[in-house]
């Protein structure tokens, strides 16, 4: 039986990716980085981890210097977050299209004017259409178990696509949670070495990331885009083989008290918990209310979330990320768009909170779920609402 | 434009859009759409030192048994850095006609 311990989040990554036994770690080692890479670089020097760690002048170079690494076939890990992830951008579609399957922890914190170290979301949801694969703990052993797991799911030959882990800044990244850590033995049969389909090698010489004019772009895209959708097949066999193995099973989406449940709240990361803790409060009331969060961010599990929150007469929707000038955040604008075509939908209320670390309590939950059932009651036509924003 | 050869259906495309075949760049012609300078290279001025083929980006050069470059206008953009490389002055860009 594994052991579990009292450890910071962040190092309890660097462990998994250690036991992943990657080949290459490719870091910028300031701000806004965490434990998670530092600790990363004392395995590499204590000679604990024989990888190659490479700390790069940028978050730019950082994620080429990981593709350059996945192309000739290494198993390549990264982390970064918030501006550094910003700095990633461009690279990141690179690695999605080229189909090297990187697998990176995001920090999830916001993104600055003003400064802010804090969480939210505003970080990787500017990634969102960047082809990779996207999933969200809710604690220290999620984090710890979809690290060790996105490296299965992002070298599967039907998958090559990269992983991004993400995890709230600070809430979950540098806080000490117990964790069940793996032995080395009990992880290596789950995880076998890297096995390129294609790769850089001079004696078989190909070119990757080459030109790709009008006639054959789209066709590159597509094929992208197939396997990004096809990863939801791997990513359910990958944490049914996990479940069997260790006992602890994913879903894409998950249901928290949802049975005969009239109003839903949608969550994603850390913040569920604190939401399961309003959800026990109001149903001791004897309220009609569950919670659903979202695992699989992308790809998008639809079928899974509309199973979900089958039955409810309320979805109320917690951003923690806003799309300006719109109708509100991501995680509301995909639910709206899923229900969309349906002919029985429910009422979606949708809320932007915490912002730029903002802390989200049980009572921010009980508002935001009184809100929606009052706003559902009333059919309000509304666009979204931004919660503990001071007025005067 | 050049004639793209890669017309082919999605699934058929090469992993990530790679490039299985080496050094196929030469097949993507791309000479047409030269800026209307060309270089014209003076044999009597030419030592056979290559700065050309050297400096060429686009590999427009190719070398010769007898030591000299020809020059290709299948690649040549007439960017004109052969001639400002070449250390003899040998290489000069000339308009070249509609």
């Amino acid at each position: 039986m594994a052991k579990r311990v009292g450890m910071e989040v962040s190092i309890s990554i660097s462990e998994a990716v250690k036991l992943a036994n990657v080949d290459v770690i490719s870091a910028y080692p300031i701000t806004p980085q965490t434990h998670i890479v530092e600790h990363l670089s004392e395995f590499v020097s204590d000679g604990e981890l024989h990888s190659a760690f490479v700390p790069v002048e940028s978050e730019h170079s950082a994620m080429s210097a990981a593709l350059g690494a996945s192309a000739v076939g290494a198993r390549t890990f990264t982390a970064t977050s918030s501006q550094g992830l910003a700095l990633m951008h461009e690279i990141m579609y690179l690695a999605a299209s080229m189909r090297l399957p990187v697998v990176m922890s995001v920090v999830n914190r916001a993104l600055s004017s003003p400064i802010n170290i804090w969480n939210d979301l505003s970080d990787i949801m500017a990634e969102r259409d960047s082809g990779w694969i996207q999933v969200f703990a809710i604690n220290g052993q999620e984090a710890y178990d979809l690290t060790l797991q996105a490296f299965k799911i992002a070298e599967d030959p039907r998958v090559l696509l990269p992983v991004a882990v993400n995890l709230d800044g600070f809430i979950l990244s540098h806080v000490i949670e117990p964790i069940e850590l793996f032995e080395q033995k009990e992880v290596d049969p789950f995880l076998p070495p890297y096995q390129p389909v294609l790769r850089l090698d001079p004696e078989k010489p190909v070119s990757m990331g080459a030109f790709g004019s009008p006639e054959v772009f789209i066709e590159v895209k597509k094929q992208v885009e197939e396997a990004l959708i096809g990863s939801q097949k791997v990513v359910a066999e990958v944490w049914k083989d996990f479940g069997q193995r260790y006992g602890r099973v994913y879903k894409p989406v998950e249901s928290y008290q949802t049975k005969g449940a009239e109003t839903i709240l949608i969550t994603m990361g850390s913040i569920t918990e604190t939401a399961m803790m309003a959800i026990d409060a109001l149903r001791e009331k004897g309220r009609q209310v569950g919670l659903v969060h979202i695992r699989l961010w992308r790809p998008f599990p639809f079928k899974e979330f509309l199973q979900a929150i089958k039955g409810a007469k309320t979805v109320a929707v917690l951003d923690r990320a806003l799309s300006p000038g719109g109708v509100g955040g991501p995680v509301g604008l995909e639910v709206k768009s899923a229900l969309f075509g349906k002919e029985e939908r429910p009422y979606v209320a949708e809320f932007v909170a915490g912002l730029g670390g903002r802390d989200l309590t049980v009572e921010t939950f009980i508002e935001v779920l009184d809100k929606a059932e009052k706003y559902s009651q009333k059919q309000k036509d509304f666009q979204y609402e931004l919660i503990g924003v001071r007025e005067k | 434009m050049a004639k793209v050869e890669a017309m082919m259906p999605w699934k058929d495309v090469p992993l990530g859009g790679t490039i299985l075949e080496p050094g196929n760049a030469r097949k993507f012609k791309t000479g047409d759409w030269r800026s209307k300078i060309r270089p014209v290279t003076d044999k009597e001025k030419c030592i056979k030192c290559g700065m050309c083929w050297i400096f060429c980006p686009d590999m427009a050069y190719t070398h010769r048994e007898d030591g000299y470059f020809d020059w290709n206008g299948d690649y040549c953009k007439g960017c004109g850095i052969c001639a400002k490389e070449c250390p003899k002055d040998a290489i000069t860009m000339v308009a070249e006609e509609e």
